[in-house]
């Protein structure tokens, strides 16, 4: 049982370092998604604000770590 | 050069990625079997190994049963979160906001833990279930890794392979060696990993989303070539504006 729970929390842990970082991910993915398939967004498209939105993500994820660490 | 593409890239992602695993986990089992003796090391690494083994065979079939479009996006969105926790971690150790990682200093807490256990009567067992924990754990990601970048585009076989050939490179440089592998750049493979992994997981996502990316598979190389152009970027605008104990992206 404990080298099941010992997987599953190291598992997770892949994913998850900065909870804000994998949240807005997840919404900007779940958007997209609903934007291509529920309102006919070019999928094209919607592949390049995947792009643009991950990186804008990183961006905001790496400025807030570092001002955090500066205080 | 269309086909080469996702071949060479995923047997790359699979090798680098795995590389930095395995040198972490080869520093614990090293450390338990030059403190303690190599049974329990062994014995530790060779039960993670069989567990591992068995994870495959349990779920690895499963994933033949999900539609490649279903398995495209979900294994897309599973890289986003994975491949931009390792760039985040990378970019934030390239400026110093957080410390590198350190196999020399990993080597050495794990041999002051295992001298400390020493007296104790279970110091076997506990000496091989920390070679147990470092090699599953490890070892987990690197499962992942080799299904994740290997199964949306059916290539499972070549992101074993390079997976393998990591093992492989360091079992042999460790075994000759016979030290912490403490000169492999690991940030700036973790840097390369990120980057890669991230830019699979758009790629993939995309695809799972009907984009039909121009240029097909080379589609991948320039969505690698601005993540990295953004990345890079990103450093130089941390170093300049919140300059701090800069590391560099050398280690």
């Amino acid at each position: 049982m404990n080298v099941i729970r010992l997987i599953a929390m190291e598992f997770f842990g892949m994913f998850v370092d900065d909870g804000n970082l994998a949240l807005l991910a997840l919404v900007l993915v779940a958007a997209v998604t609903a934007w291509v398939k529920l309102l006919a967004l070019p999928p094209l498209l919607g592949g390049a604000l995947l792009l643009v939105g991950c990186l804008a993500i990183l961006l905001l994820s790496v400025r807030r770590a570092a001002r955090t660490n500066r205080r | 050069m269309q086909t080469l593409t996702p071949i060479l890239s995923t047997i790359t992602a699979a090798f680098l990625a795995s590389l930095v695993e395995v040198v972490e986990a080869f520093t614990i089992v090293l450390a338990v079997g030059v403190t303690r003796s190599w049974r329990p090391a062994l014995t530790g690494a060779a039960l993670a190994l069989a567990v591992l083994a068995a994870l495959v065979l349990a779920f690895g079939p499963l994933l033949a049963l999900v539609p490649i479009t279903t398995l495209q996006f979900a294994v897309g969105v599973l890289l986003i979160l994975f491949g931009m926790r390792w760039l985040r971690k990378a970019i934030l150790r390239s400026v110093g906001v957080i410390a590198l990682h350190d196999e020399e200093a990993a080597f050495a807490k794990e041999t002051a833990e295992l001298h400390r256990q020493a007296g104790d009567r279970r110091a076997d067992y506990l000496a091989g279930l920390a070679s147990f924990k470092a090699v599953l754990l490890e070892g987990v990601e690197v499962v992942f890794i080799v299904i994740a970048v290997g199964a949306a585009h059916g290539q499972t076989l070549y992101a074993s392979m390079g997976a393998l050939a990591a093992f492989v490179l360091v079992m042999l440089v460790g075994l000759a060696v016979h030290r912490p592998l403490a000169r492999v750049p690991e940030n700036a493979l973790k840097f390369v990993v990120g980057l890669m992994l991230t830019s699979f997981g758009i790629f993939w996502t995309g695809e799972g989303i009907g984009a039909d990316w121009p240029g097909a598979d080379l589609a991948l190389l320039a969505i690698f070539a601005i993540v990295a152009l953004a990345s890079f970027a990103m450093v130089r605008w941390l170093r300049g504006t919140y300059p701090q104990a800069a590391g560099g992206l050398a280690r």
